[in-house]
């Protein structure tokens, strides 16, 4: 697929430079000014306005908009449009994203970049559809089988939602892999002023083409950056793609133990050793503090509603939000567990993150839940009157 | 200032809630709007929260609001706990009877108005915008009437911005 970006196109279709609008609709408008040429989608609550949209201004802006006949098909057409050059991305929430999982698997097998953003609701199966929840964070790591890396961000705002939308397009194409934005039904369905980023605003990475004529080319030999350059179907280069364990050419060696050890850890090392610049966190800090909140996505602001609380009636509190959720932010919450006695997690589910936080925190500090599960944010109330409780 | 519509669904809760919020931004305002609702598309309990300010909005869904717009008795009993002592309640008084309280209460008959003067109950939403941003002051009447201009159906702007209008001069009566 031959995609040409064209901006003025692109800032023509998404409209108003400043706009109140959705977080499902600031994602759509962030894969847009990305370069998002491929989108293949399922409608669900609470993630149907990004298709609803996605559909209406994709082929304005000269992209392909497909609804699938389901997940499985949608996850599999952004992999296969990926590899034919376009930059791809599909939506949905929790009982899709289950769906999606074998594909994605296969996406980071295959380095295959594309983007998944999962507006998360509440459940098990099909729970409460038009509630928010936090739910799919263990999911977006171990869903799939086998060893693996993946990189996850979770957005708290409807502006923050456009910029890591853009962000996951990018490190997906700089690190041939899929992305997952973690938002939730909250944040999604949030309306705030969004401002549309200018050029120079923000970066647009596009992945490594091959860089040695066709008889030279090596699809999955790597670099220092231990990410290989890829050829798009099409150009004439010899490619061979499967979710076996394959040789740097590409074919399949299913019994080798060397063979998939060196591919396997390259497909972990490519990200873990580039943790530090893949991990983005917020950081608000107080000196002397003994306690501290730790939130991200929908969750941290009533998190942080709280922290201004607390300070205003003068308590020292320190305020970690987690904006990368995979790879793990293992030092920051390490270093933050260093500073305080006690670090409170409010999440809304029955305690996900809560376990590589204390993993993280190595005992330093006493990690403490503040779980809610059924819909409505935390209350900063509630979130005091736990830190209240000294557990 | 935070704002909470509440009715059931199909009596453009959400739209108000939109509304408000996107004006309040017009203002030069922050502001986040916010919606609950079943799955269900019409019918069931419906509310929009809406929060303006000069600073960073922190809490989305407050636990105490300024002022509450109760489209259904349903949810003006589910919801006048959580309006501030000296509040303000907005009511259609056709659809609720509220009971003795410490707010201040304003009562208007914005759905049968609606029905008489417009032909279309759906507009009482509308009614229900003016009558609140005239005894409110909260959002400016420009940017109320512009950002409803730009969001509703083409073909019904004259008369979503004459439903305004009228809500705007009952509450400029009673105010």
């Amino acid at each position: 697929m031959r995609h040409k970006y064209d901006e003025k196109k692109i800032r023509r279709v998404i409209g108003e430079k400043v706009q109140f609008v959705q977080g499902d609709a600031s994602a759509v408008y962030g894969a847009l000014l990305a370069g998002c040429s491929f989108f293949a989608g399922y409608p669900i609550t609470p993630a149907s306005e990004t298709a609803e949209l996605m559909s209406k201004l994709l082929p304005k802006a000269g992209g392909v908009y497909i609804q699938m006949e389901d997940e499985i098909a949608s996850m599999g057409a952004i992999i296969g449009a990926s590899w034919a050059g376009a930059k791809t991305m599909t939506t949905t929430s929790g009982p899709g994203f289950s769906l999606m999982q074998e594909n994605i698997g296969y996406a980071c097998m295959t380095e295959t970049p594309c983007v998944v953003i999962d507006v998360q609701r509440s459940g098990p199966s099909t729970g409460q559809p038009t509630e928010g929840s936090q739910g799919d964070m263990m999911q977006a790591r171990w869903g799939t089988h086998g060893d693996h890396e993946i990189i996850a961000l979770s957005p708290n705002s409807v502006q923050e939602t456009l910029d890591l939308t853009i962000e996951a397009f990018n490190l997906s194409e700089k690190y041939r892999t899929p992305v997952i934005l973690l938002t939730d039904g909250e944040i999604g369905h949030l309306r705030e002023k969004c401002v549309m980023p200018e050029k120079g605003e923000f970066e647009i990475i596009d992945r490594k083409g091959p860089t040695v004529g066709r008889d030279k080319y090596v699809p999955f030999q790597a670099d220092e950056s231990l990410v290989p350059s890829m050829a798009r179907f099409g150009d004439g280069y010899h490619v061979y793609v499967t979710g076996l364990t394959h040789v740097e050419k590409g074919y399949p060696s299913t019994s080798s133990a060397e063979d998939h050890d060196r591919l396997v850890r390259r497909l972990v090392d490519k990200i873990e050793k580039n943790r530090k610049s893949i991990t983005m966190v917020e950081k608000d800090y107080q000196k002397g503090s003994k306690i501290a909140i730790l939130a991200y996505g929908a969750s941290a602001r009533p998190s942080a509603a709280a922290v201004r609380k607390l300070r205003r009636k003068r308590k020292k509190v320190d305020f970690l939000r987690l904006i990368t959720i995979w790879p793990f932010p293992n030092e920051e919450v390490r270093e933050l567990a260093d500073r305080v006695d006690r670090i409170y997690v409010p999440e809304m589910n029955l305690g996900q993150l809560v376990h590589p936080i204390r993993e993280a925190a190595e005992g330093r500090a006493k990690i403490i839940q503040v779980p809610r599960i059924g819909g409505p944010l935390h209350t900063p109330k509630e979130i005091m009157d736990a830190m209240r409780k000294k557990a | 200032m935070n704002v909470r519509f509440c009715g059931f669904g199909g009596q453009g809760i959400v739209m108000a809630g939109y509304i408000t919020g996107s004006a309040a931004v017009r203002d030069g305002k922050k502001a986040t709007q916010t919606q609950s609702y079943g799955s269900e598309s019409r019918g069931g309990a419906c509310k929009s929260d809406v929060a303006i300010s000069e600073e960073e909005i922190y809490e989305l869904e407050s636990e105490e609001v300024d002022l509450l717009v109760a489209m259904s008795q349903q949810a003006y009993e589910r919801y006048i706990k959580t309006l501030r002592k000296g509040g303000i309640l907005a009511f259609d008084e056709d659809l609720v009877t509220p009971k003795k309280t410490a707010h201040k209460l304003y009562k208007i008959k914005a759905t049968d108005l609606a029905h008489k003067k417009f032909g279309r109950e759906i507009v009482a939403n509308m009614i229900m915008l003016g009558y609140i941003t005239s005894i409110s002051g909260f959002v400016s009447k420009d940017s109320m009437i512009q950002t409803i201009l730009d969001n509703v159906p083409k073909g019904t702007e004259k008369m979503n911005e004459d439903a305004f209008e009228l809500g705007h001069r009952l509450g400029s009566k009673v105010k």
